[in-house]
C-alpha cells in the first residue's frame, strides 16, 4: 500500500503495528514459559511469567491511547480505519492470552508433586497445541496473510476435541479416587484455559479476515467443546 | 410521465438503489469543454428519497456533472453534452423540454451563499411567485414561512423578515438559499460543496437540514469532506479525471471500498 500524504499519519500506524507485534511476543513467550513451569513443575519460572504479565496489561493500555488519539487526529477511513480497530481488538485479545497464561503458572504451584506426572502431559500437549495456534496467528497479521488466518481458525477445531478428551479422562480419575479431586480440578481449569487461548487465537484470524478483506467472517465457527453438555453418566456409558 | 423507465435492478446494485425508487438515471454521458474532455462514458443511477454524494479530487468532474442534471452547462458556449440523462424517466435534454420548467423541478445550492440584495422575505418568496405558484398574498406568505421552517431558519429570522438576505450570518444565507431553492417545491435538490464556506456549528446544521430533507427530496451533494459524504449520504459516488470510479452504499465506500483508488483518495494517499 502507497504512503500517505501526510507521513505522519504513517508512523501512528506503524507504531501500533510495532506495539501490537511486542504485545504479540510477550503473549507467546509468556504463554511458552507457563508450559514449561507447568511441565517442568518450575515454580520461579511460574513465578516469573506472573511477574511480567503487567507489561502486557501496560503495552495494552498504551496502544489503546495511541489507536483513540489517531482516530482523533486523522479521522481514518476505509482500511486505515479497519486498521485501527482490528489493532484494539486484538490487542484485547493478547491482554486475555496474558491473563490466562498467567493463571495457568499460578496453577502450577497447586498443582502438586503428588501428581501423577502422566496426568499432566496430556495438558502439556495441549498448551503446545495452544501456543503453536498464537504463533501461526501472530505470523499472519505480521505478514496480513488471510489465508494462514483462516487455517488457524479451522485449525481450533482440533484443539476443542483435545480438550474433551482431557475433560473426560479428568473426570474418570476424580470418579476413581476422591483426593484426585483438588490437582485434577486445577487441571481441568489449566485445559480450560489452554482452550480459550485458542478462542483468542480464532479471534484474532476473524479480525485478520476483517483487515484483509473488509469482510466479517461469516462461516460457523469450528466448534467442538462438547463438554458443557457432558455428564457423568454419559462417561459410564462408554 | 407514462413513459417511465424501470431499470431492472442489478444484484450488485448499491442497496439503497434498490430500497429507493429511481429518480435519476443517466447513461454514457460525457461531457466536454472545448477540447476538454471532462466527464468520460458516465452512467449511474440516482435514488429518491436519499442522498447522493459525489466525491473525487479537484477537477475529477464531480461539480460538471452535477451541472448537467439541472443543465447549467448549457450557459457556457463551449460546453457540449452527450449521452442520456433522465429525471424520472423523462430525458432532460429532450428539445421540447422546457429548460426554465426543468429547473423550476431541481433547486440547486452554491459553495458561497448568494441571496438576493433583498429582503429575507423576497428571497423565498421570488420563485414561487415568478412561477406563479401563489394565488394571493397570503398563499404568498405560507409558502415563505413554511420554506423558512423546513430550512430551519424561520425562529431566528421571524421578527425582521423585511431586513435585507445579505445581512444574515453565513450560515444562515446558506439556509436562506436552501429555503429558497425549496420554496419553489422542487423534486432534486442538487448541493455545490455547500458547507465549504461555514463553521462547523453553521456545517452541523446544514447537515442536520439534508438530514431532514431527504425524506422528501432526491438530493445530490458534491463535496471535497470525506467525513461530511460519510455522515450526510447514503449513496456515494467517487469520481477521478472525468471518470465514475466506484458507486456503492456509503457504509461501503468508507469502510471497504473495492477500488484501490477510492481507498487511496478516502484514505489521504492521492490528491
Amino acid at each position: 500500500m502507497s504512503d500517505h500524504i501526510v507521513k505522519a499519519y504513517d508512523e501512528d500506524l506503524a507504531n501500533l503495528k510495532t506495539m501490537l507485534a511486542q504485545m504479540g511476543g510477550l503473549a507467546e513467550d509468556h504463554l511458552a514459559k507457563a508450559i514449561e513451569a507447568l511441565a517442568r513443575r518450575d515454580t520461579k519460572l511460574a513465578d516469573y511469567v506472573i511477574a511480567q504479565d503487567e507489561k502486557i496489561d501496560a503495552l495494552e493500555l498504551q496502544l489503546e491511547e495511541r489507536a483513540i488519539l489517531t482516530i482523533a487526529k486523522r479521522q481514518p477511513m476505509a482500511r486505515d480505519l479497519r486498521e485501527i480497530m482490528v489493532a484494539i481488538r486484538i490487542a484485547s485479545d493478547l491482554e486475555r492470552i496474558g491473563d490466562l497464561a498467567k493463571n495457568i503458572a499460578k496453577r502450577s504451584h497447586a498443582i502438586s508433586e503428588a501428581l501423577p506426572r502422566k496426568l499432566a502431559t496430556g495438558l502439556t500437549r495441549m498448551g503446545r497445541l495452544s501456543l503453536e495456534q498464537l504463533k501461526d496467528v501472530l505470523d499472519a497479521y505480521t505478514t496480513t496473510d488471510d489465508a494462514k488466518a483462516l487455517e488457524v481458525w479451522r485449525n481450533d477445531g482440533e484443539l476443542d476435541a483435545l480438550y474433551n478428551s482431557i475433560f473426560r479422562e479428568l473426570l474418570t480419575y476424580m470418579m476413581e479416587d476422591p483426593r484426585m479431586i483438588g490437582p485434577c480440578t486445577h487441571l481441568l481449569f489449566g485445559a480450560k484455559n489452554f482452550e480459550r487461548i485458542g478462542d483468542h487465537a480464532t479471534n484474532i484470524a476473524e479480525n485478520i479476515h476483517y483487515l484483509v478483506s473488509g469482510q466479517t467472517m461469516r462461516e460457523e465457527r469450528p466448534k467442538k467443546d462438547t463438554t458443557s453438555t457432558t455428564t457423568f453418566d454419559s462417561l459410564n456409558e462408554r | 410521465m407514462d413513459t417511465m423507465i424501470k431499470t431492472p435492478v442489478a444484484d450488485s446494485a448499491p442497496r439503497i438503489a434498490r430500497e429507493r425508487p429511481l429518480k435519476i438515471k443517466a447513461r454514457n454521458v460525457d461531457v466536454y469543454y472545448g477540447e476538454k474532455h471532462a466527464i468520460n462514458d458516465l452512467s449511474i443511477d440516482i435514488p429518491d428519497s436519499a442522498v447522493s454524494a459525489f466525491i473525487g479530487p479537484s477537477g475529477c468532474g464531480k461539480s460538471t456533472f452535477l451541472r448537467s442534471i439541472n443543465r447549467m452547462n448549457d450557459t457556457i458556449p463551449s460546453c457540449r453534452v452527450t449521452g442520456n440523462i433522465e429525471i424520472d424517466g423523462r430525458d432532460i435534454y429532450d428539445r421540447t423540454l422546457d429548460v426554465v420548467q426543468l429547473r423550476a423541478r431541481i433547486g440547486m445550492v452554491f459553495q458561497k451563499p448568494n441571496p438576493f440584495p433583498k429582503s429575507i422575505y423576497e428571497n423565498v418568496a421570488y420563485g414561487p411567485r415568478i412561477h406563479g405558484f401563489a394565488r394571493n398574498k397570503t398563499d404568498l406568505e405560507e409558502i415563505v414561512v413554511t420554506s423558512l421552517k423546513k430550512a430551519g431558519l424561520f425562529e431566528e429570522v421571524k421578527d425582521r423578515l423585511d431586513h435585507s438576505g445579505t445581512s444574515l450570518s453565513g450560515g444562515q444565507q446558506q439556509r436562506l438559499c436552501i429555503a429558497r431553492a425549496i420554496a419553489v417545491n422542487p423534486e432534486v435538490i442538487l448541493m455545490d460543496e455547500p458547507c465549504s464556506a461555514l463553521d462547523p456549528i453553521a456545517t452541523a446544521r446544514i447537515e442536520e437540514l439534508i438530514d431532514e430533507l431527504r425524506q422528501n427530496f432526491c438530493i445530490v451533494i458534491v463535496t471535497h469532506s470525506m467525513q461530511q459524504a460519510a455522515r450526510v449520504s447514503q449513496l456515494t459516488a467517487f469520481f477521478h479525471l472525468g471518470n465514475l470510479v466506484e458507486v456503492g452504499d456509503t457504509d461501503d465506500i468508507f469502510t471497504a471500498p473495492k477500488d484501490k483508488r477510492t481507498q487511496d483518495y478516502i484514505t489521504g494517499r492521492f490528491g
